[in-house]
């Protein structure tokens, strides 16, 4: 008995936890996380750079930001939906009947801005709720419903607007979702700030394991860490700092990505979420509700897209026909998927959102600064797509050969 | 005279010699059984089960029993009932007539959820991990241990405790496995099998049933697992385990209990049973094989031993 439990290919050794260990076991285990995909940010941008030394300007940081909110925002929704396995084709749909709803609310019938919104949310929670029961108790599958919705929903939105056809948002507290700069002291105080906690936070944790004498990670690689999402936060303030201030909306989206990284990683129901994704039938034997689960997840996301619709018409200050149409849709599920969520379930994180829509942002904004051509446009974009889940697919096939 | 009534009495003591050695030898059995089992009362006691699918009588007054810190190992053909039998105490299929006794109290068993309430775990043959989840949240899916930041609040994971407690457990198996934070999916599958049995013990069962364990396993992974069920045994528990591999059932079970086409077909201690007479007893040529009974019907009701 014990010369096999002694057999050293039962045993395998867990690498030191320094940040080089760290670093040669995921590459070992072709686990790279995030890394790819900011390789991949990192190229684009200095392309772009060298082809237009206005690209990484402050002012166009910041625009390239708030452009792409709303994608970011529902792609967070997607991604919930795609941990579970599933897909959601009503994101856009659904974004821009909520933003009609809110358009009509606060300017035919003169709500207020917050009433206005919180309208839109409450639609898209309704509709979120209508599909995920449609999924899961008359059991038509996601993709068809979410379909259904897609055609549907478009036509609803034209039915909400009315002959007007486009109405232009006035509302104060509704532009200024995207026209609110914090420039100065209190955002740089609220920047050091959240780096502040969240160093409190990861040292408070290590700490906790190390009381109940579990394995923890070098303090090098820790400190590491907390000195890598320090830069990146103070950096990016500096950049918005540089052009009008941080930007209510890159508030929001930060907000939101905290909140659902919370919920997706540290709450039962998140772990749930990824049990469903990972083994549906295990995570029923282990008594998860999954038909509840499944809901949950289709309602918050047709509640993000809602939101997203929110951003995105008061970035346009306008909502219209075409409101959440178009190629709206595709470039939030290519954001999540460039982040690196497995469209098979189970993998992946909300970050990937924020990621993937800067790649897809970045892509976007860097052709438009070049001035180029429609269809060059599509191709790129379409063969930067195609490079990021044929990347997720070697990876995946490199997993499997090394028995992970 | 005194003679004479011996003479007299010496046929009758033959008789009483015969059935006197007769009765010792099966007291000698049952002491033999109770000093494997050392309890009286068997954790489960099923009497007369029956079960109809259709058209088809899956099981037929079945007799069923097994004690504490006892392994018993369920065998039989194809088709003969050992996975519906399981799936009953498991709470999946409710049985249609017969009794069951846990701990000696009667009981009926009201669903997976049921079982489990009564301290029944099962690992099924498909074991039922995320391959994309680590150790830690497999042991304990469906039943993460939350922070109690307030009453009623949702609270977050509390990954501390599922750890340490993930690796007590893990270590009182002496299950070998990198790290309590690999994922499923890097785990051979004698570790694979290893968690799900590790799972299985997490909430304290009285009874656990194992569909297959072995299955599909080398060698080695093999061995690993059985020594696992024998430290289950240690540990007090009662084990139930479906195997097609008599050789892996033979290594590691007290008794052997045998199925055929629905019926119950005999139980067995393996040190009193050779591996051609528990196949006897699966294929209903008793004591031999086919070919020594060339005269006799395959479907020839078994004998009880």
């Amino acid at each position: 008995m014990s010369t096999m439990l002694n057999d050293p290919r039962l045993i395998g050794k867990e690498p030191e936890g320094s940040l080089l260990g760290n670093l040669r076991r995921r590459l070992s285990y072709a686990d790279l996380g995030q890394l790819p995909v900011l390789l991949g940010l990192a190229l684009i941008w200095i392309v772009f750079q060298w082809a237009n030394p206005l690209f990484l300007s402050p002012g166009n940081l910041t625009n390239l930001l708030l452009q792409n909110v709303a994608i970011g925002i529902a792609s967070i929704g997607i991604t919930l939906v795609l941990l579970l396995g599933e897909i959601d084709l009503s994101v856009g749909a659904v974004s821009g009947v909520c933003a009609s709803v809110m358009a009509v609310e606060s300017v035919k019938n003169g709500w207020p801005g917050p009433l206005a919104v919180l309208a839109a949310l409450a639609v898209g929670l309704l509709i979120g709720a209508l599909h995920g029961f449609w999924i899961t108790k008359l059991r038509v599958p996601a993709f068809i419903v979410t379909l259904a919705g897609l055609l549907g929903w478009q036509g609803v939105q034209l039915l909400v607007l009315g002959n007007t056809g486009t109405i232009n948002l006035r509302d104060p507290f509704i532009t200024g979702l995207t026209l609110t700069f914090f420039p100065g002291l209190w955002a740089w105080v609220a920047c050091i700030v959240f780096v502040a906690l969240y160093a409190v936070g990861s040292f408070w944790e290590r700490q906790q394991r190390v009381a109940a004498e579990l394995q923890v990670s070098s303090l090098g690689s820790l400190i590491a860490r907390i000195v890598v999402v320090g830069l990146g936060v103070l950096l990016s303030m500096a950049v918005f700092n540089a052009d009008r201030g941080l930007p209510l909306a890159v508030v929001i989206f930060v907000g939101i990505l905290v909140i659902f990284s919370t919920i997706t990683k540290r709450t039962r129901f998140g772990r749930h979420i990824y049990a469903v994704g990972g083994n549906a039938e295990a995570a029923r034997r282990a008594s998860i509700n999954v038909d509840s689960i499944r809901i949950a997840v289709f309602t918050l996301c047709s509640l993000i897209s809602a939101l997203a619709g929110v951003m995105a018409g008061s970035r346009l200050l306008a909502v219209n026909q075409s409101s959440g149409g178009s190629d709206f849709l595709l470039n939030t599920i290519a954001a999540a998927v460039i982040g690196g969520t497995s469209l098979f379930g189970g993998r992946g994180t909300v970050w990937a959102a924020l990621l993937g829509a800067l790649v897809i942002g970045s892509i976007a904004n860097g052709m438009d600064l070049l001035a180029l051509e429609s269809p060059i446009k599509f191709l790129i974009t379409g063969g930067v797509l195609l490079a990021a889940v044929t990347i997720d697919a070697l990876v995946r096939r490199r997993r499997v050969a090394v028995g992970r | 005279m005194q003679h004479g009534s011996g003479e007299q009495i010496a046929p009758h003591c033959i008789i009483l010699t015969l059935l006197y050695n007769s009765i010792s030898t099966t007291a000698l059995l049952i002491v033999e059984n109770d000093m494997t089992t050392a309890n009286a009362t068997p954790v489960l006691e099923m009497r007369g089960i029956s079960k109809r699918f259709g058209a088809v009588q899956a099981l037929q007054n079945v007799d069923f029993n097994v004690y504490a810190g006892e392994v018993v190992g369920l065998v039989g053909d194809n088709g003969a009932g050992k996975s519906t039998l399981v799936k009953c105490i498991a709470g999946i299929h409710p049985i249609d007539s017969g009794t069951i006794q846990f701990e000696g109290r009667p009981v009926t068993i009201n669903g997976p959820k049921g079982a489990v309430a009564l301290g029944i775990s099962t690992v099924y043959q498909d074991l039922a991990l995320c391959d994309n989840l680590d150790v830690v949240a497999n042991l304990y899916l469906g039943r993460e241990e939350i922070h109690k930041i307030a009453p009623g609040v949702v609270g977050t994971i509390d990954e501390v405790k599922m750890e340490k407690r993930a690796i007590s457990v893990l270590r009182g198996l002496s299950v070998s496995i990198p790290s309590v934070r690999t994922l499923i999916a890097s785990l051979s599958g004698g570790q694979r099998q290893s968690v799900a049995v590790a799972r299985s013990v997490m909430w304290k069962p009285k009874l656990v049933l194992l569909d297959e364990p072995t299955a599909a396993l080398g060698v080695a992974q093999t061995r690993q697992v059985l020594d696992l069920i024998a430290r289950l045994r240690e540990q007090g528990l009662a084990v139930v385990i479906i195997s097609h591999n008599l050789e892996d059932v033979f290594s590691v079970a007290d008794r052997i209990t045998v199925l055929r086409l629905g019926r119950f077909a005999g139980t067995f201690g393996v040190r009193d049973v050779t591996h051609e007479q528990v196949v006897g007893a699966i294929t209903g040529a008793e004591f031999g094989t086919l070919e020594s009974y060339p005269g006799q019907p395959l479907m020839e009701e078994p004998k009880t031993v």
